[in-house]
């Protein structure tokens, strides 16, 4: 049964700016035990002109009414293609607030934080058992911060074997972090039309020795294990090249296939998505990176390495490819990501990734036929449907639009920019039976809708707090702050 | 859809008005309509010299981005200073208001390259 | 499993629906010799209070700030943090969420962003904030890039020695393999030398970078070096370390930077072993469609309400691709709400005495510690929070003596900086009393206990 009657109490709220009094106050400081002391008077500022003035309850109440203005995979079903939107565990939140790991300050003396460096070790070794690969840099801030790791050991590799390469060669499905990476290493972009499937052929066409790199996603963005990766590995090999995965849908492979068996030589993993730590709103993620023997010594620095039943930070890496953030990486991520594995075993991360392709290939058989679906191969953890079967001049943002009103967050859309009109489906294994058929029930109303009503697409949504907003206003005369008028 | 007869095209959907050797540049009904509400305008300085193929602006869509070309080889010698502040204007008027900058030509060879209305209509039927 | 809800029975009438006998068939477009032919080599799954009980004992071989005497800053910084803090962020409607693609139920995560653009743009005096970068160092590396992508021909940028070393590391990792020449302007009683940027400054300079606080926590003199840096036609860069400082001091924006970005941890964030932080970036208007990252706009629906959504994306990745100002795609939005929340909490007011006390503690260290037999102030300036001592004895040796007292006394610069062998790099915050300061001193003098 779809519950799609319910009725909520939206209250507004203005902005915490626009509520502030003067002379309120929301702290409690403890008094000074030393004599006070001030800066030379030239160098102090006046008071922060509108900075708000509020109550401890004001600020409570502000950011939860804000918070009930929001959908997360705790309030339903979140379906968001490619960012794998499973389960957030709460033993993870728990444990990553142990005083222990939240208070541990960055400067202290390695051999006082033994448990953390032992923590990071344990995680470098298991990332590494499941994707592969002999060594992993847990720094990287998030996928993209990755991605840019991984393509400056790239470089850095060839040119320590005084090779000047200039291209990195990217299918058509990547992501927009793919090239915008390559890019920020100096690299031109070549795109190649893969097809749904990359074929050898089309890696061949454009293949040379000024190619650095392939860059592939695997599976690719269309959920398709790209099934000649081994052929095409050899053959970027062979002219000298090496080869970048995006891991950001490994959650289809755990414990089934390792890239780092396959030919790839560099990955990162999206600790946010596979390992299920919080997306956050937003973030922090956290980017890992696995990397093939000879890209060891370009790691970025440090990393964690044990020495006779201790742990250290290695600094001393010649060619590494320098620091790509302060300390060594977001630490609080590795902790929720460690206690999900630790939580699963290898048998059960293996089951994740049963269970999420069982699940996307469900989705699949109910829509298929009433919603168009471009690729007909095998698909894994998520399916992309088109908007050619559409009616009434309907689109694939009104029925994202439309699944708002039947409680549900919309699919990733307009995303890989291949399909057109792509709606892309991505349920993880954290989700039931249940829950998916409400789902196919409500996207099948809505294509029905889209034929008798489509009016109700058009003018979706209409439960949400907010009607459709004006992007086009916001982007003309871009309003981006508040000020006081 | 509307192609004034006294212009001439390109096939980056860019019009262009000869009037002895300035030329006005814009882009057309087809381009404005195809990027859908425009939101911003880039434009170069004047004084810029520009060779044929160069990239002189850049038009925005809220969802899109699309580089525009200059047609021919010159000088800009002025830009529609009232466009970035009135981005629609390309929407509404993409002939009149929305002329985005003028040039002084060094080569008039290019200008046999430009179609016709008649050619463009038929390419931009081809698309 | 229980994150996994699937029965028997449930599975089976999946497979049957889908058409298949086994999940394995699934997989068949994974060529043979693709596949792992063996389980993965982990641990079997632990229960809740497995898992609970192995991660505290490893939680109890570190040293949180909470049980010595700390004084360690150097770009993470010990403040207390409110208990409304992490109550508010542990709604799920927040933590649960991703980026705010779907505005129409995202407006609690895209109203609390644009109060955050909004109070960042207020703290820096500056005109534009984005949504945040993921720390101070790559913020820092990513305003590097974007007065080189602005200014155009212009390919030097000048980093001050004082910047923290890890901004510096970062910010050439960034610039590696991009068209951009580095060079550092040298130290001068702690601070920039101003004689040394003035040679420096010429018009391939494209930005010079400036810390303020600097690493030394000394307070450079923002408005010279802004002047000298714009008569060359150049863009200043202020990097924020500890942006408490700038509740007290002149703004970056006052001063004439045209670009301030900063670690904002200190507002809210756990240390958490210095990771996940928060990196700020605000510029002038000019700058605003050269921004990299995520920016949130107000706007309204079509009645008219006021709401919010994610604005100017063309200049991202998803968009532009290869030509993007940046490749980042996330943003730190939980750092976000814990940093809004710390600063609606401590307010114009709060916020303002929270400083007066981080210079009072640390003047009153300073002087303590000026006062010792062998040691010195290394600097004269004004700084805040932080301080730079000169020790009689190896630093290391030094440390390792008071560690043994429970007491984590600083940071040894002899690694980022061979002048400074002796140099200690001292931090004091609210959290430190008196009594821990009195010790900390006693510690130094070689008293015991
Ligand atoms: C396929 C793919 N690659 C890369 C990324 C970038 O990852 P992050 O957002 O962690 O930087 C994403 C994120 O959405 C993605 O879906």
């Amino acid at each position: 049964m779809m519950n799609t009657e319910s009725r909520g109490l939206v209250l507004d709220e203005n902005l915490l700016f626009e509520q502030s009094q003067p002379g309120r106050v929301g702290y409690s400081l403890t008094g000074l035990d030393v004599p006070s002391a001030t800066p030379d008077s030239r160098l102090v500022r006046e008071e922060i002109t509108d900075f708000p003035e509020l109550s401890e309850v004001d600020v409570v109440r502000h950011y939860t009414r804000l918070s009930t203005w929001n959908y997360g995979v705790d309030s339903g079903f979140y379906p968001l293609g490619s960012c794998t939107m499973k389960y957030n565990p709460k033993i993870n939140e728990a444990v990553a607030r142990l005083p222990g790991f939240a208070h541990i300050h960055p400067q202290t003396p390695e051999a006082l934080n033994q448990g953390a460096l032992e923590l990071m070790y344990n995680l470098q070794q298991d990332l590494g058992e499941i994707s592969g690969f002999p060594a992993i840099t847990l720094q990287p801030a998030a996928g993209a911060q990755g991605e840019f790791a991984g393509m400056l050991m790239i470089r850095a590799w060839h040119e320590a074997n005084g090779q000047k390469r200039h291209k990195v060669i990217i299918p058509d499905t990547a992501h927009g972090t793919n090239p915008a990476s390559s890019a920020l290493c100096g690299y031109d972009v070549i795109t190649v039309a893969s097809d749904g499937i990359l074929s050898k052929e089309a890696v061949a066409a454009v293949m040379d020795d000024d190619v650095a790199a392939l860059m592939v996603t695997n599976p690719n963005t269309l959920g398709l294990f790209e099934a000649d990766i081994r052929e095409i590995c050899e053959l970027v090999h062979q002219h000298g090249g090496l080869v970048y995965s995006d891991g950001a849908n490994l959650n289809a492979m755990m414990g089934i296939s390792r890239p780092g068996d396959i030919g790839i030589d560099v990955m990162h993993f999206n600790l946010h998505k596979t390992f299920s730590t919080p997306h956050g709103g937003g973030g922090p993620g956290s980017g890992p990176v696995g990397v093939v023997d000879k890209l060891i010594p370009f790691l970025p620095v440090p990393y964690v390495v044990r020495e006779d039943n201790s742990y250290k930070l290695e600094y001393n890496c010649p060619q590494t490819i320098g620091r790509l953030k302060s300390f060594y990486g977001h630490f609080g991520i590795l902790v929720r990501a460690y206690s999900y594995i630790l939580s699963m075993g290898g048998e059960g991360l293996k089951r994740a990734s049963e269970l999420a392709v069982l699940n996307a290939n469900y989705i699949r058989a109910r829509l298929e036929g009433e919603y168009d679906l471009p690729n007909k191969q095998r698909s894994l953890h998520e399916v992309v449907f088109s908007e050619d079967a559409l009616q009434n001049d309907c689109h694939t943002l009104d029925v994202a639009k439309r699944l708002i009103d039947y409680g549900y967050h919309p699919p990733t859309i307009y995303f890989p920019l291949v399909v057109h009109g792509a709606l892309m489906i991505e349920p993880t294994e954290t989700e039931s039976k249940q829950t998916l058929d409400e789902f196919c029930d409500a996207l099948l109303a809505i294509a029905e809708e889209s034929k008798n009503n489509p009016e109700l697409l058009k003018q979706a949504p209409v439960r949400a707090k907010v009607q459709r907003l004006d992007e086009t206003a916001a982007a003309r005369k871009p309003k981006l702050r508040w000020e006081r008028v | 859809m509307d192609f004034p007869k006294d212009l001439k095209y390109t096939e980056e959907h860019e019009w262009v008005l000869v009037e002895d050797d300035i030329v006005t540049i814009g882009v057309t009904d087809f381009a404005q309509d195809q990027l859908g509400d425009i939101v911003f305008v880039e434009l170069p300085e004047v004084g810029d010299t520009l060779e044929e193929g160069d990239t002189f602006g850049v038009v925005e869509s809220v969802k899109a981005v699309s580089d525009v070309y200059a047609p021919v080889s010159g000088e800009v010698v002025e830009i529609n200073e009232a466009l970035p502040d009135e981005p629609e204007a390309l929407n509404n008027s993409p002939y009149d208001e929305g002329w985005m900058i003028k040039m002084k030509l060094t080569d008039s060879g290019a200008l046999a390259d430009l179609m016709d209305v008649a050619a463009y209509q038929a390419f931009v039927e081809k698309d | 499993m229980r994150y996994l809800p699937h029965t028997d029975v449930d599975v089976q009438q999946m497979l049957d629906r889908i058409g298949v006998s086994e999940i394995d068939t699934l997989f068949s477009g994974i060529p043979e010799e693709c596949r792992l032919k063996r389980p993965l080599d982990l641990n079997g799954a632990k229960s809740e209070s497995e898992t609970l009980i192995f991660l505290q004992e490893l939680a109890e071989k570190n040293s949180p700030a909470s049980s010595w005497d700390t004084f360690l800053g150097g770009g993470a910084y010990n403040h207390f943090i409110p208990a409304v803090i992490d109550h508010l962020i542990s709604r799920s409607e927040f933590y649960t969420a991703y980026t705010p693609y779907q505005p129409e139920i995202s407006q609690g995560t895209l109203q609390a962003i644009f109060e955050f653009q909004t109070l960042i743009c207020q703290l820096t005096g500056m005109d534009v904030a984005n949504a945040s970068m993921y720390d101070g160092a790559s913020a820092c590396a990513e305003a590097v890039l974007l007065t080189v992508r602005a200014a155009r021909k212009r390919k030097k940028v000048l980093l001050s020695q004082a910047l923290p070393p890890q901004y510096r590391e970062t910010v050439a990792t960034y610039c590696r393999y991009l068209d951009i020449e580095l060079a550092d302007i040298s130290l001068q009683d702690g601070v920039t030398n101003q004689a040394d940027l003035q040679s420096l400054l010429d018009d391939q300079v494209a930005a010079v970078v400036v810390g303020y606080p600097n690493y030394f926590g000394q307070i450079e003199d923002l408005a010279t070096i802004a002047e000298l840096t714009h008569a060359a036609g150049a863009r200043l860069v202020a990097a924020v370390p500890e942006p408490l400082a700038l509740a007290l001091f002149k703004s970056p924006g006052e001063a004439g930077a045209d670009i301030v970005v900063g670690e904002g941890q200190s507002f809210g964030i756990p240390l958490s072993y210095g990771g996940p932080g928060i990196g700020f970036f605000a510029v002038r208007k000019k700058d605003m469609r050269v921004l990299p990252g995520r920016l949130v706009g107000e706007t309204t629906d079509k009645d008219g309400k006021r709401g919010f959504v994610l604005t100017l994306a063309t200049r991202e990745q998803h968009i532009r691709r290869e030509k993007a100002t940046s490749n980042i795609c996330s943003n730190q939005g939980m750092c976000i709400l814990m940093v809004s929340i710390y600063l609606a909490l401590h307010g114009k007011q709060g916020l303002r005495q929270l400083a007066e006390i981080n210079y009072a503690k640390a003047a009153y260290a300073k002087e303590k510690i000026a006062q010792l037999d062998g040691f010195s102030v290394t600097f004269s300036g004004e700084s805040f929070n932080e301080f730079v001592v000169t020790c009689p004895e190896p630093v290391a040796a030094l440390k390792k003596r008071l560690e043994q007292q429970g007491l984590l006394a600083g940071i040894s610069l002899g690694r980022d900086y061979s002048e400074l062998e002796d140099g200690l790099l001292i931090c004091v915050t609210e959290q430190n009393s008196r009594k821990q300061i009195d010790r900390l001193v006693h510690a130094l003098a070689g008293g015991k206990g």
